[in-house]
């Protein structure tokens, strides 16, 4: 058989195929005669096989049939054949697959040959892709090896050692001993393998950062010499001595000086003295410089010298170079929780990026220019970042809007103004608002009672011109809706009030109802809107009109919502008015917090939960139990809600959605699902026939039930009826916990169907202490209108010996005279 | 560092290195999608992006991109700094190396980067001693051939 050509040759001719089929055919063929050479176990060219089977494998064809063959190239005894046959383990073979294993031996052997080339061809196949199994089977002679003193073989024993640990934990221990003298190597390889291999260790193990803090000293002595010492030319990158080293040595100090007064103390100087003496005219000098800057801000280092790195970021801002600028603007988003004020000097500088070609740049300095949004900058940042958001990616438009808003709501300095950059965003970016923006503006929106007038007048001048973008057009429809009759009554204050006539609102809300623009959310919006305004507008019979026609909708949310609105026209008229009120003005709730209900009227914070805030809430239901004390009958709603509900308030219910993903209503007011009005007319239809004015049930009959005991956590339900109300369960919950350990940040939540609604009452306190010493309490009030079976789902969290707990759990178990 | 990629404009794979323990079919995808990512980029943008959740850093030498994703608390600017060593490195071996050096050697690349990296962290600072390295290694290599060669043939080959 003719000897197999040779891998240059190979590699020739594979580049001479002119299309993908020609080469497949070439690598086929190829293939084929080194299968056959490998089946005849030829010793000679099995070399030069795989070698080109590795060529072959980058190409991205197949070449498992070549592992072994690696294995018996490792096994060889020939340098040649080692050399390419550690190549090819690293290539072909992964520590998924058993067949790796068969290498262990090979690797152990080759470990403690004679030739420091082969221990390390060895160390670095090791250390590149050992698997845990290899790892524990051979670190006993990679620990030997860190002790040797050839150089050459300890620093690569040293990386070697990093990976096993990385690998198996557990063996770090192991290379403590051998960690001894490491550092006073004068040889740089040795050093900085060194430098790395402790940087894991103490990453990894709070006792060995402990253990290595006394090396601080000789670190800073080695980094002192560096910088010091003259130019050697074996280590020097533009005119600075071993940056690599000087870079690992900065990083190594980071994590020993962090929370350490002592180390932090010994390594002020040389850091100032690397901040202020290194070149920077080179990539070279400001990697060292960003090192440099990382180090300080994690170290308990002095003021002077966190000013002097927050100025050197500044600096980089104003690089040429747009890595530089990349990088500060990352360190300084990093940095702008803890040195805010250092930071806002630079505010100018890090606005103009902006201005940036490069993406990732434009975007760090979009996040960081809201991180440094405060009440004195606002007017001036606000227009810097609509500006930007004009201008921007489409990417970027959502985020920017988000952001925005969360801004404008913290710092707003008028409400006025807050409109009129709400307005900005929502006919600039309209339609890369996100979803959940619309009913947080809508409830803005209400919360500025006296800029009701200007801002329906606004929107409905953003109407006319476009209604592509849906968010502002689901707004821009709400709002006529609720404040339709000051449009028309040209009431506005702060601008030239426009004159608009129903028949004109109406077209345009009717516009939108048959637009192809409009996706069908916006379509139930309008819909929706047009009904609000029969009771605000004296053309009842062109809605009636239009209402009717979409009773026969194909859109089954918009069908349903005609019906009922006819429904509402016919049967129900000396209803009309109470229903479609104004709406009052709507609570804001924290989106992921309980489902306390905390008065944030008017103010825009995220509510903090206070233990003691009594939910305003009940208000309206004392009023409806007052109206059924003085009719003495079911004949009105008891209900919590005032008025019909619309899209908007049941998005502002999956705000109030605790456990979203199951899709239970949380809250009270404002959301009940849209469905409520099909309930109504059934239920004030049920009352009138059942009438059950009073509960007979006295309180004390229901017993209590154990809703939730595991790890300790037991979490009681005591119920009573609310008088007079006899559709309302009284839940108090009683939590407490077995275990020696206090339970803190206790948070209790809890979802139920979308039939009842619930209301969850302050909690006694937030920490349940050890061995039953006490109880928390927490009252939940549940309306159950339907009489359905009552179901919870609860989530408990809190923190228990320093870590946290969550959990979800079903109560089913309620006893069957808490719903009936 | 996770893995390092060499590719040319076209997106052909020159070399690949990988530190982690991924299948050939996930080194593939991960490859495919992120040659195409890189050479989306415009001249003008920053040798740094965000992918996946890997931090990479790339820069193009001629007709060849060179491409590493390292870890989250590594610094990229050295980073830079250490593509540039290896180009080094192979620049002097090869003396002024091209594409078609790296494609025709691609074997000897390897060596040389496992003689500057070792588990994704350099070994050695000084270019002197990784190329000393090499060096005696390939002589290593040669004496072993040559005692084949005599056997064989008479013109000195790799394999």
């Amino acid at each position: 058989m003719p000897a197999p050509i040779r891998l240059r040759e190979l590699i020739r001719t594979i580049r001479t195929a002119r299309t993908q089929a020609e080469e497949r055919e070439m690598i086929q063929k190829e293939c084929a005669a080194i299968r056959s050479s490998f089946r005849e176990e030829d010793n000679t060219y099995r070399c030069r096989n795989v070698a080109k089977l590795l060529y072959m494998h980058m190409l991205g064809y197949p070449a498992h049939f070549g592992q072994l063959e690696c294995l018996k190239l490792i096994a060889s005894q020939k340098f040649t054949d080692k050399r390419i046959g550690y190549l090819g383990a690293m290539l072909l073979l992964d520590e998924r697959q058993d067949v790796h294993l068969l290498m262990t031996n090979c690797i152990k052997n080759d470990l403690n040959h004679s030739t420091q080339y082969v221990q390390g061809l060895a160390l670095c196949t090791l250390g590149c892709m050992g698997s845990s199994e290899m790892c524990r089977d051979l670190a006993g002679e990679v620990e030997k090896l860190l002790k040797t003193s050839n150089s050459y073989l300890r620093k690569k024993a040293a990386l070697c050692a990093v990976h096993v640990i990385r690998k198996v934990p557990e063996l770090m221990e192991m290379f403590l001993p051998a960690t001894k003298n490491l550092l006073s190597e004068k040889n740089h390889g040795v050093l900085h393998t060194s430098v790395v291999l402790l940087t894991e260790m103490c990453e990894r193990s709070p006792d060995m950062l402990a253990h290595f803090r006394k090396l601080v000293p000789q670190l800073v002595r080695i980094l002192k010499n560096l910088i010091m010492s003259g130019y050697s030319p074996e280590h020097d990158v533009s005119g600075i001595s071993d940056p690599f080293l000087q870079v690992r040595i900065l990083r190594l100090l980071r994590i020993l000086g962090k929370s350490d007064d002592d180390s932090s103390e010994a390594m002020n100087d040389i850091l100032a003295q690397v901040a202020t003496n290194t070149e920077t005219s080179k990539n070279v000098g400001n990697a060292i410089l960003y090192e440099t800057v990382l180090t300080i801000m994690d170290i308990k280092s002095e003021s002077g010298l966190r000013v002097l790195a927050i100025n050197i970021l500044g600096r980089f801002l104003l690089n040429n170079d747009k890595n530089i600028r990349y990088v500060a603007l990352t360190s300084l988003l990093k940095t702008v929780q803890t040195d805010h004020n250092a930071v806002q000097r630079h505010r100018s500088t890090i606005v103009d990026c902006l201005k940036d070609l490069d993406v990732s740049i434009k975007r760090r300095a979009m996040e960081l220019s809201f991180a440094l949004v405060n009440g004195n900058n606002i007017r001036g940042m606000m227009k810097e970042l609509l500006y930007f958001l004009d201008s921007c990616d489409p990417e970027f438009k959502a985020d920017c809007a988000s952001g925005v808003f969360l801004a404008a709501e913290k710092y707003a300095p008028s409400k006025r103004w807050h409109i009129d950059t709400i307005m900005r965003v929502l006919t600039t970016a309209g339609s890369y608002v996100r979803d959940d923006s619309v009913p947080n503006l809508i409830q803005l929106i209400t919360n500025s009672v006296e800029m009701h007038a200007y801002t329906v007048q606004r929107l409905y001048k953003a109407l006319l011109d476009d209604i592509s973008q849906q968010p502002l057009v689901q707004v821009a429809s709400w709002c006529i809706g609720e404040y339709g009759d000051l449009l028309v009554s040209g009431q506005c204050e702060e601008e030239e009030p426009i004159q608009v006539t129903e028949d004109e609102v109406l077209d345009v809300l009717e516009g939108l109802l048959v637009s192809n623009l409009s996706t069908p959310v916006t379509r139930g919006y309008s819909l929706t809107a047009i009904m609000k305004l029969s009771t605000r507008f004296s053309s009842v019979n062109r809605i009636k009109k239009v209402v009717s026609i979409y009773g026969s909708s194909i859109d089954v949310e918009l069908q349903q919502r005609a019906v009922e609105y006819n429904a509402l026209f016919k049967k129900y008229d000396h209803m009309r008015p109470a229903l479609l009120e104004r709406m009052p003005i709507m609570e804001k709730t924290a989106t992921n917090g309980p489902t306390e209900i905390v008065q944030t009227n008017g103010e825009t914070e995220p509510s903090v939960v206070e233990p003691k805030h009594p939910p305003p809430v009940t208000q309206p239901a004392n009023q409806a139990n007052d109206l059924l004390d003085l009719l003495g009958g079911n004949d009105v709603v008891p209900v919590i809600q005032t008025t019909l509900p619309t899209k908007p308030a049941s998005a502002g219910g999956e705000l109030l959605d605790l456990l979203g993903d199951l899709s239970l209503s949380g809250g009270p007011t404002p959301a009940p699902a849209p469905s409520v009005p099909t309930s109504q007319p059934s239920f004030l239809l049920d009352g009138l026939s059942s009438q059950p004015l009073f509960n007979d049930i006295a309180a004390a009959g229901i017993p209590p039930m154990i809703a939730y005991n595991k790890n300790g956590l037991k979490i009681d339900f005591t119920f009573e009826r609310a008088n007079p109300n006899p559709n309302i369960a009284v839940i108090t919950i009683h939590a407490s916990n077995t275990t020696e350990a206090d339970m803190t940040d206790f948070v209790f939540q809890a979802a139920v169907p979308k039939t009842f609604q619930l209301q969850l009452l302050s909690p006694s306190s937030n920490v349940v202490p050890a061995l039953n010493q006490g109880t928390v309490t927490q009252v939940i009030r549940v309306l159950n209108p339907q009489k359905q079976q009552l179901r919870m789902r609860i989530k408990l969290t809190y923190t228990h010996k320093g870590s946290p707990v969550q959990d979800l759990a079903e109560v089913n178990n309620f006893p069957p005279q808490s719903w009936q | 560092m996770q893995f390092m990629l060499l590719f040319s404009r076209q997106g052909k794979l020159r070399l690949q290195k990988w530190y982690v323990p991924l299948s050939d079919k996930e080194r593939k995808k991960i490859s495919r999608d992120l040659v195409q990512t890189i050479l989306a980029r415009k001249p003008k943008m920053c040798s740094f992006l965000e992918w996946r959740d890997l931090k990479i850093v790339y820069k193009r030498y001629a007709s060849l991109y060179f491409c590493c994703a390292v870890e989250d608390q590594d610094n990229e600017l050295i980073t830079l700094e250490i593509i540039h060593r290896y180009v080094e490195l192979l620049d002097k071996y090869f003396g002024s190396v091209c594409e078609l050096d790296i494609i025709f050697n691609f074997e000897k690349a390897y060596f040389i980067l496992d003689e500057f990296l070792l588990g994704g962290e350099a070994q050695e600072t000084s270019k002197k001693n990784v190329l000393k390295a090499i060096e005696q290694a390939d002589l290593l290599q040669e004496k072993t051939i040559f005692h084949l060669q005599s056997v064989l043939e008479k013109n000195v080959i790799c394999p």
